[in-house]
């Protein structure tokens, strides 16, 4: 079995769920204009991907095989309807501006994927650090993107100008391709640093 | 059946009872808050529609404090009959209650209506519209100015378009697009459009359209033009005196 520091750590960097695994794309692009939306984003997958590898991992012993995927599937979908359903009480604005985003956290790759990769081969403990590291992978990525877009986008962070004023707001920062570019170049550093590279 | 089936139906239905009990829990005790946010929403809109800056350039929003203050101090709703176009003094609190869960003004007997007062005199009138886009009904609210002939602001606050094409209509560019527009000149109603593309310049009831979302645009044209129509009835007779 792994060491608890790897299983933690792993997914931040050597492993992680965007840049390495190129899983969890979609939200990436979609909910990081803004810090405000990317963190709360990120809390709400931290908690549903951690406690779904948790859940899953109790389960994994009970679980028939042949109906495993429905099960995994169900757990989390009442776990992301539970948090969509706390942001709409105690966030409303955000949970508004996130919109679809929080419901899809159901179909984000990463959690399904932690869940059969990882909590039905391992004890409850392992698996919610897994599910935590790799949440934290997710979200090390997605802050990154948002902290670039929201400050060349609008020439704030988290809502404060850090920009001169008068500072002219970079257009494409703020749209899904300046996303996808943002992205790509982090993947790129990123492979390059821990020379990781695929071969044909 | 095999002998392994009856271990797979039962194993499903109780992960199904669980996870539904532990949602309708969630569901019931969330209830109230999520009212209180909803509620405190539609008053932002209709404040919003009115042209009360609601958000300071910190991005801060009112407090709830503040909003029920203009409800107390300055707004007062009133409700117009359908029919007649007459002022109900006591509308009967359970045909409110019913009419209250209906969707468009087509099924109300009763017009709810928020008038703005200052120091006694009507300033400002303001309506709820809602009707069918292109996925969803669309709420919003329309706000006139006292001679109920130019809009001051409009807010479309509850749909469930498509985000970033029909899902604009809550985004502020749209919106802000129909203040300073008319809707009755020379005696008449003039008929407000969204148009597909971009409005002709200095159109004094036409707005641009959303890319993508022409139905949804179109949808607009007709409930918002048919609430207002509901409305003339009464508005004629403000107008008149």
């Amino acid at each position: 079995m792994a060491k608890t520091k790897d299983i933690l750590l792993d997914p931040l960097s050597d492993n992680n769920p965007i840049t390495i695994q190129i899983l969890g794309i979609c939200s990436a692009l979609a909910v990081t204009v803004k810090m405000e939306t990317s963190a709360v984003m990120c809390i709400a997958l931290t908690a549903v991907l951690t406690l779904s590898n948790f859940i899953m991992s109790l389960l994994r012993k009970v679980t028939p095989g042949r109906i495993r995927m429905i099960v995994e599937m169900a757990v989390i979908a009442s776990l992301v309807i539970v948090a969509d359903q706390f942001l709409r009480a105690f966030l409303f604005d955000i949970s508004r501006q996130l919109s679809v985003f929080v419901g899809l956290i159901i179909t984000n790759c990463i959690v399904m994927g932690r869940a059969e990769a990882f909590a039905m081969q391992n004890p409850p403990l392992p698996s919610l650090l897994d599910g935590f590291g790799n949440a934290m992978g997710y979200s090390a990525v997605l802050l990154t993107v948002a902290s670039i877009r929201e400050i060349l986008g609008s020439g704030t962070w988290f809502g404060y100008a850090l920009m001169p004023s008068g500072y002219m707001g970079n257009g494409l920062a703020l749209l899904a391709p300046g996303a996808f570019i943002i992205i790509g170049l982090i993947i790129w550093a990123q492979r390059t640093i821990i020379k990781k590279f695929e071969v044909d | 059946m095999r002998k392994d089936d009856i271990r797979v139906i039962t194993f499903a239905t109780i992960i199904c009872v669980v996870c539904s009990l532990v949602l309708s829990a969630t569901a019931t005790i969330l209830k109230e808050r999520q009212d209180i946010a909803v509620e405190l929403d539609r008053q932002m809109n209709v404040l919003k529609a009115f042209g009360v800056a609601v958000v300071d350039e910190n991005g801060r929003k009112l407090t709830k404090e503040a909003v029920d203050r203009f409800f107390t101090e300055n707004i007062s709703e009133v409700f117009i009959d359908k029919a007649t176009g007459d002022i109900v003094a006591d509308p009967d609190p359970n045909v409110l209650k019913r009419e209250a869960k209906e969707r468009t003004h087509e099924s109300r007997t009763l017009l709810p209506l928020y008038v703005w007062k200052e120091g006694g005199e009507a300033i400002k009138y303001a309506f709820p519209t809602s009707g069918m886009g292109l996925w969803s009904i669309i709420h919003g609210y329309v706000a006139l100015d006292r001679d109920l002939s130019t809009i001051i602001g409009v807010t479309f606050y509850k749909h469930g378009e498509t985000p970033g094409l029909g899902g604009e209509v809550s985004a502020d560019w749209f919106q802000d697009q129909f203040s300073g527009k008319i809707i009755f000149d020379a005696g008449d109603l003039v008929r407000l459009e969204v148009v597909k593309g971009a409005a002709p310049e200095g159109s004094t009831h036409q707005v641009d359209g959303m890319s993508g979302a022409t139905m949804t645009g179109n949808g607009i044209n007709q409930f918002i033009n048919r609430d207002i129509a509901f409305y003339e009835k009464y508005f004629s007779r403000i107008r008149g005196t």
